[in-house]
């Protein structure tokens, strides 16, 4: 976990006080909608269709369970009882009302929660792999590195105003969980020949209207030059980005009109002006934020002990420690995914009953820390292997051990027409009727890891370009149809999927999921090539020509 | 959404309404003949020309501390005389999401 320094303690403060005033300044007229929005906006306050949705900020996917607790209770107060994960690391509640915004803000501040920078066009919320700290052959934490980065971001004066939002992702794995291809600005961390940290830094990915993977801008840049470098990249964006056009705003259009090469050498010229100031990192300052993080005391346990070889024999919670339960760096202990994806329930919804309870179990079990992982799942990083038969039970008793990590019912969805102001067609309940769909656990399994994603319109909140599955939904003449791709990924290969075929009908794309399911287990070379293999070798058509032949 | 001034463009194709968000809590509320809001579709004010149109949105968003974001909606008129929404989007903000809620309020 990483502590608050009275600096970081006055600034949320204080941004409640200034937000409190705002408010008050709106609901006596003083200001007007067009005035407050941008205010409200940079406080993560947004106009939904039943209400305003207010979407807190957890950086880097780090809770305390007294901040889960706190969720719970906004849930609870100002709420309807439960609270939205996003893929991005934050928590949505859907139906807030303005006139109270300020008081959940100053609870959720007592425990260092905030909302800033979940909306407008500025840096947003620094989001990180949800393993981090924990994940075995990992080069080193990378939360340091997204605290610097949320450190040096929060409320920066040149970059508050930008041509459009900008979003930051960094992992220190080989294996990406962070989706950082799919960026702004993509960090890996990694080391040089010479034992130097240092990052992979990537630019221009993101989705949308216009989905570009991110390319490599600089294939090693060293940690303390990394401020540097990336203010370099945020100038000539913010100098050459386009605020004339909303749909060609983001970073991403710019470097692809720039081409790579052309904006890298404009960023290059940036950064060597400015690469000696002020922006340089020194040791210090990285060791004092690297202090500020603490680490349980693990102790030293059996990799097999007792416990979990006796549970193994209950099938049932051998299905969930094998979907569910990763390893961990130190010995003995084991990540534990929780998933949010109950069949025929929203995915990424949780009740303030399960957050409560999960804060207890997390002090418990995982020496009271939570992480929030942008597949819209929660994870314990820090659980003894022995403790896992005591841990399912009591997951199982709050709704909260699906054993479905991964599989087809795993899907991440968008809030859809059902909340979002944008949305043209809704997502969620095309999530409930899949996972219904797809509940048989021996089912899910025989298809083996497969990720849906559902995006009620072209935002593409939902991630659909890179689901191996991906759902859009579109409106045609006041109807809701759903485009259906294949072949995406989001991990360190990141891919945009395909097209397969027309749109198809609210009440068809069930089936067509099933069709493709069906010709994946017909086409795969055998029981272990994952549908997104068989995609890859075999391509698009043979998938089209299944599931269209007698559509 | 199309904003208000977008809307001064835009023709109406049959019977509208004005509807927007209460600015203290952000719920649905429709904007009456009484130049009031209720947050009952049926007490509506329905307008069936363009310029009708455009006078009720000018007037529902001139309350800006009122109500927010207020935009022609349209609506249908069933054999009884009762309103109902016109697409599927005022469907939702009339009658609330179409699954059901993690807790039940």
């Amino acid at each position: 976990m990483y502590a608050y320094d009275e600096i970081d303690r006055t600034l949320v403060n204080e941004r409640v006080l200034e937000f409190r005033d705002q408010v008050r300044r709106r609901l006596s007229g003083e200001l007007t909608e067009d005035e407050f929005k941008m205010l409200r906006l940079q406080n993560g306050v947004y106009l939904q269709l039943h209400a305003y949705m207010f979407r807190v900020a957890i950086p880097y996917g780090t809770l305390a369970s007294r901040q889960l607790r706190r969720l719970a209770h906004v849930a609870r107060t100002y709420d309807r009882g439960y609270g939205h994960f996003t893929t991005r690391q934050n928590i949505q509640f859907n139906w807030i009302k303005l006139a109270e915004l300020p008081d959940a803000l100053a609870d959720l501040a007592e425990v260092g929660i905030h909302a800033m920078q979940t909306s407008g066009n500025n840096t947003r919320n620094v989001t990180s792999d949800q393993w981090a700290g924990v994940a075995p052959a990992e080069v080193e934490d990378p939360r340091i590195w997204a605290e610097i980065l949320r450190q040096y971001t929060t409320l920066h004066p040149e970059f508050s105003f930008l041509p459009r939002k900008f979003k930051f992702a960094i992992t220190a794995s080989s294996h990406d969980r962070t989706a950082i291809r799919i960026h702004d600005i993509g960090l890996r961390l990694l080391r040089n020949q010479q034992g130097e940290t240092g990052f992979e830094v990537l630019v221009g990915g993101g989705l949308g209207r216009t989905p570009f993977i991110g390319k490599t801008i600089k294939p090693f840049v060293h940690g303390r030059d990394l401020l540097s470098y990336v203010e370099a990249i945020m100038r000539v964006y913010n100098q050459y980005g386009r605020r004339d056009n909303i749909y060609k705003a983001r970073i991403k259009i710019l470097v692809h009109e720039l081409g790579i090469e052309k904006f890298a050498a404009e960023v290059e010229e940036e950064w060597l002006q400015m690469r000696e100031g002020a922006l340089k990192l020194d040791d210090e300052v990285v060791e004092d934020i690297r202090a500020r993080f603490s680490y349980p005391n693990y102790e030293e346990l059996p990799e097999m002990p007792d416990e979990l070889r006796d549970a193994a024999q209950d099938a049932s919670f051998e299905a969930w420690r094998r979907n569910s339960v990763f390893p961990h760096k130190v010995r003995g202990y084991a990540i534990v995914t929780l998933s949010l994806k109950p069949a025929g329930g929203p995915p990424g919804d949780a009740t303030a009953e399960q957050m409560d309870a999960l804060a207890d179990i997390a002090d418990k079990y995982s020496f009271g820390e939570i992480r929030v992982g942008h597949e819209q799942n929660l994870a314990l990083p820090h659980v003894a292997r022995r403790d896992l038969p005591a841990l399912w039970k009591a997951l199982d008793r709050i709704g909260l051990a699906t054993p479905n990590v991964n599989l087809i019912s795993d899907i991440i969805a968008c809030p859809g027409l059902d909340y979002c102001s944008l949305a043209n067609a809704r997502s969620i309940p095309i999530a409930q009727e899949l996972t219904r769909r797809f509940a048989n656990h021996d089912t899910a399994n025989l298809i083996g890891r497969l990720h849906i994603n559902i995006s009620g319109c072209i935002n593409a909140c939902g991630h659909h370009h890179v689901g191996h599955i991906g759902i859009l939904g579109v409106e045609k003449n006041g109807e809701e149809f759903y485009q259906i791709t294949i072949g995406g990924r989001a991990d360190e290969n990141a891919e945009l999927g395909t097209l397969i075929g027309p749109a198809v009908k609210f009440e068809e794309v069930a089936d067509v999921v099933e069709d493709v399911v069906e010709a994946y287990l017909a086409l795969r070379a055998r029981p272990d090539e994952l549908f997104i293999d068989t995609v890859k070798r075999l391509g698009v058509e043979p998938f089209k020509e299944r599931v269209y032949a007698t559509r | 959404m199309t904003s208000p001034l977008e809307q001064k463009k835009i023709k109406i194709a049959g019977p509208s309404i004005v509807t927007a968000n209460r600015t203290w809590d952000g719920a649905v509320i429709y904007r009456t003949a009484q130049q009031g809001w209720s947050n009952q579709l049926t007490d509506a004010a329905i307008v069936r020309t363009s310029d009708d149109a455009r006078a009720l949105l000018a007037e529902s968003v001139a309350d800006d501390l009122g109500a927010v974001g207020a935009y022609i909606a349209p609506v249908e008129i069933t054999e009884a005389g009762g309103i109902e929404p016109g697409n599927l989007r005022e469907q939702i903000r009339r009658s609330g999401v179409t699954i059901g809620l993690p807790v039940q309020v």
